[in-house]
């Protein structure tokens, strides 16, 4: 039996761990499109402005993707770590994504990236633009694998549960690749990676603008992030991570959470714009709705139903008592795998072995569980709707405001009046933060979701964690609490640093502060 | 294509080679970090070290990541029972791993000395912590890691992590690290000039000697003092996936068993001791190319040398034999080892194409007056 603490540490250092690299990893990938696509037109015209544009927001790119490779190592060794038993039992199919994303992706951004930094001396033109491309490329490739791997907790196919082996073992890859919740959550997550890195050049371009300095610089930056911005924006938006919330059972479980729907509506589902879930009563307190909305939004249409929290209840209690079935038979027939009849049983109810498992945390022995006991882990078995529902809301304005901001900026650069409109400019600059919000935001919904699973339907949270102890646990998450902190500091410090200096740190002769009477910062 | 024995034996030798790979490629790059307050007199000559790995240490360093990746995709109980066992050492491995892409990216964008200095000791640790944890934990898996497997196939661990600090896997970290300086001061006498040359060469001197020493110091105590393991039962080497079916026995010697079988893998150990010694000759006589060549070479013997006698064995249990992980049951399945060999024997020379293009095109020697010239630039 594993300590509840153990599991809730481990989760703690997941989280922790995973939105600290997810401060960096959309950044990396938007900055790296648009450092590709400054570069191109650069290679295009010949115009030297470009060049600079590349390595001014390049020399950003870099102070950026370091803390991004850095954060990036814990992950990848935390599955291990940490969840030891979700390695061993999803190895043969989760592993196998982390390792192609290895061989295809990080090989190629972390060895053009040095050749993007040191290579304008020794390459033609032509070869270090394709050497920013390659970089972009891998950094997208990089988010595909991590995110079919992904998708494949949330929506688990393609798989079976191999009771030889006492793991679920891969029997189609090209379901795990054709994963529809993957698709859709690597469209979504790059888009929003390439918002990120538009807000980021828009907004500091925006101030160089309302400080009057390198203006040319500037101006050209600000117009290719408010194009490419707005497209990128209208994608997230648009193809929307909700619209894969519609297959298997735990992407319903948070559309409902989303829309903190307790029970099930008649098609086209309205959606609730504002309110106070209540989680003991489950219900809604003072919610204004809009009718039809959320229906087209989640299904696509009008006539298939959002399934309501207390019908999924529902279902899941019975399905829990289905999985003990599962379990007992699964334990006769790891002692004899001649009982025909256990494996018969044990056959009929596989699917539901996971619900089964549920029980764990609640009941010493899962085969004999008091109805309690499985009430318990119903009423677990999604979970809390108050921080999905809020997260879900802010992350649609951020995503909103962001999008006024791209439109505004567009519309004015096309009038060639964007530099003088210095209430955009503010805007674009205090809008900074959004797309960090969003993002952040964006994975509580999408992994707090998840909950109580760490496969959907599949393994529990709770199993899945390393025998560890919680003084072990207690020592990592201070290390990792400081280090970080530590790290961040450094780096906006020196992020900071850099972008007051603007194109002047390039040291050209041609920037702001290297003209007559300017001093440095 | 391939029956699932012979699946087992290639991803086996894939295992050996990506961790070859891995200890070749970022090696030295551990190597110059640990040299870098000692060799660099000046911080112009510690940027010249920095900048001869600078442009690729990143992509050699990916062999690390892509061993984890491989391994949790591969051997999935393996993964899961090393990185969860020896915690609290990948722990320090991993703050040792994060002063790196920092410390190069960060070092040299400021500069006031304190802030140098601080990173040039930063980029030291990080040198020398993964070289130090990484050969504590080779250290121990040859003699076995405490754990054992339940019925659910759950590793449980019993090891605290000073533990790990035993007398044998001292001396393994003692051949690591001057394996890894080895290494990093061959690069650095073919890639720098003058006196930071001539430090280099002292280096390598230094700790070839060293390194031949422990090395030979650890095969006898392999040979003569360390128990070694054994299968004894008759093991399905085509069945699926139970490590709880055979019986094991451990005893001093045993890891000599293979040698013993198949005589020829003594050249590998030969190889790395003669070759140790090539190592100085070659680089004393100014062949620093072929020198770090001869340098690579060694590890590769090193690694086969390990490899080679603890077949099939991947990760001994101390606390109960027979939960030992072997080659033939603790891969994963048939169908995953068969779609991640074609994804590899695809992926990797194309990977392996381009980094020996990138530093085709970094070659050449760095020097203080490339330093002075791109201030702005270089790291």
């Amino acid at each position: 039996m594993i300590a509840n603490e153990v599991v809730e540490l481990s989760r703690l250092q997941f989280a922790l761990t995973a939105l600290y690299h997810f401060l960096f990893v959309p950044l990396t990938l938007g900055l790296s499109f648009l450092l590709a696509i400054m570069e191109s037109v650069y290679v295009m015209t010949d115009k030297p402005i470009y060049k600079d544009m590349t390595r001014f927001w390049g020399k950003l790119f870099g102070i950026n993707f370091a803390m991004g490779v850095t954060t990036g190592i814990t992950l990848e060794f935390q599955f291990g770590t940490n969840w030891a038993y979700y390695s061993h039992y999803v190895g043969d199919i989760f592993g196998l994504p982390l390792a192609i994303e290895g061989m295809m992706a990080f090989f190629l951004e972390s060895t053009f990236v040095g050749l993007f930094f040191f290579g304008w001396d020794r390459l033609s033109q032509v070869q270090h633009l394709l050497t920013t491309w390659l970089l972009a490329l891998g950094t997208s490739l990089s988010a595909l694998w991590i995110l079919i791997a992904n998708g494949w907790m949330q929506y688990p196919v393609g798989a079976e549960f191999n009771y030889e082996t006492m793991r679920m073992e891969l029997t189609s890859f090209a379901d795990l690749f054709f994963n529809p919740v993957a698709q859709v959550k690597f469209v979504h997550t790059v888009a929003a990676g390439y918002t990120t890195g538009s807000m980021f050049v828009l907004g500091i371009s925006a101030w160089y603008l309302l400080q009057d300095r390198d203006v040319a610089f500037a101006r050209r930056s600000f117009r290719i992030a408010s194009g490419f911005g707005l497209a990128a924006v209208l994608s997230v938006i648009v193809l929307g991570d909700e619209s894969g919330y519609t297959v298997g059972e735990v992407q319903k479980v948070k559309l409902a959470a989303i829309e903190a729907e307790w029970e099930t509506e008649p098609p086209p589902a309205s959606f609730t714009l504002f309110g106070f879930p209540n989680e003991e009563a489950m219900r809604t307190d003072y919610a204004v709705k809009f009718p039809w909305v959320m229906g087209m939004i989640a299904t696509r249409s009008v006539d298939e139903p959002v399934l309501g929290l207390k019908a999924i209840l529902n279902t899941n209690r019975e399905r829990i008592k289905s999985g003990m079935v599962a379990y007992e038979n699964l334990q006769l027939i790891r002692k004899d795998k001649s009982n025909a009849p256990a494996k018969a049983l044990f056959e009929a109810h596989k699917a539901d072995l996971g619900y089964g498992l549920l029980l764990k945390r609640y009941a010493p022995n899962v085969t004999n569980a008091t109805v309690q006991e499985i009430e318990a882990a119903t009423r677990h078995s999604v979970p809390r709707v108050a921080p999905i529902f809020w997260s879900f809301r802010i992350m649609v304005l951020c995503g909103v405001l962001m999008l006024f901001i791209f439109a505004a900026a567009f519309y004015f650069n096309a009038r060639r009046t964007a530099h003088k409109q210095h209430w955009l400019l503010r805007l674009a600059f205090y809008g900074i933060p959004l797309p960090w919000i969003a993002a952040e935001l964006g994975w509580v919904v999408a992994e707090y979701g998840r909950q109580p699973w760490s496969i959907a339907e599949i393994l529990p949270t709770h199993l899945s964690s390393s025998s560890l102890s919680a003084g072990q646990l207690y020592l990592s998450l201070a290390g990792f609490g400081i280090f970080y902190t530590v790290l961040l500091v450094i780096e906006l410090f020196l992020m900071i640093k850099y972008v007051r200096l603007g194109p002047s740190s390039l040291h050209t002769g041609r920037y702001h502060f290297e003209q007559e009477g300017m001093s440095h910062v | 294509m391939f029956d699932y024995e012979t699946l087992r034996v290639i991803w086996w030798a894939f295992l050996v080679l990506l961790i070859c790979g891995f200890t070749v490629m970022d090696g030295f790059d551990l190597g110059i970090g640990m040299l870098l307050p000692f060799l660099g007199k000046s911080d112009d000559e510690r940027r010249v070290m920095l900048n001869t790995i600078g442009p690729t240490w990143e992509g050699n360093q990916t062999w690390l990541i892509t061993l984890g990746g491989i391994s949790f995709g591969a051997w999935p109980l393996v993964y899961a029972t090393v990185f969860s066992g020896l915690y609290l050492g990948l722990l320090v491995l991993l703050f040792g791993l994060f002063l790196r892409p920092v410390g190069f990216d960060y070092r040299s964008k400021l500069p006031d000395p304190r802030w140098r200095s601080a990173w040039d000791w930063a980029l030291f640790a990080g040198g020398l912590v993964p070289a130090v944890v990484l050969s504590l934990a080779v250290g121990n898996i040859i003699q076995g890691l405490p754990f054992q497997l339940d019925s659910d196939l759950r590793s449980l661990y019993s090891g605290g992590f000073w533990d790990l600090f035993n007398p044998f896997a001292l001396l393994c970290v003692v051949v690591g690290v001057a394996m890894c300086c080895m290494h990093g001061a061959a690069f650095l006498r073919f890639r720098t000039q003058a006196m930071l040359a001539e430090r280099a060469q002292r280096a390598i001197l230094w700790s070839s000697l060293v390194f031949i020493g422990a090395f030979i110091l650890a095969g006898a105590w392999v040979a003569y003092g360390l128990d070694g393991y054994r299968i004894t039962s008759t093991i399905d080497t085509g069945a699926v996936v139970n490590p709880l079916a055979k019986t094991v026995e451990k005893s001093t010697g045993l890891w000599l068993d293979n040698y013993r079988e198949y005589p020829a893998l003594v050249l590998a150990p030969l190889l790395s001791i003669a070759g140790a010694g090539l190592v100085i000759l070659l680089s004393a006589k100014r062949y620093a190319g072929t020198a770090f060549i001869m340098s690579s070479l060694v590890i590769i013997g090193v690694l086969l040398t390990a490899g080679g006698s603890m077949f099939p064995f991947l990760i001994p249990s101390t606390l109960l034999p027979s939960s030992s992980l072997t080659v033939w049951d603790a891969s994963a399945s048939r169908f995953t080892l068969q779609l991640l060999f074609f994804a590899t024997v695809i992926m990797m020379p194309v990977v392996m194409a381009y980094t020996a293009w990138v530093y085709r095109v970094m070659r050449g020697k760095v020097t203080v007056e490339d330093i002075q010239k791109n201030q702005n630039v270089m790291y």
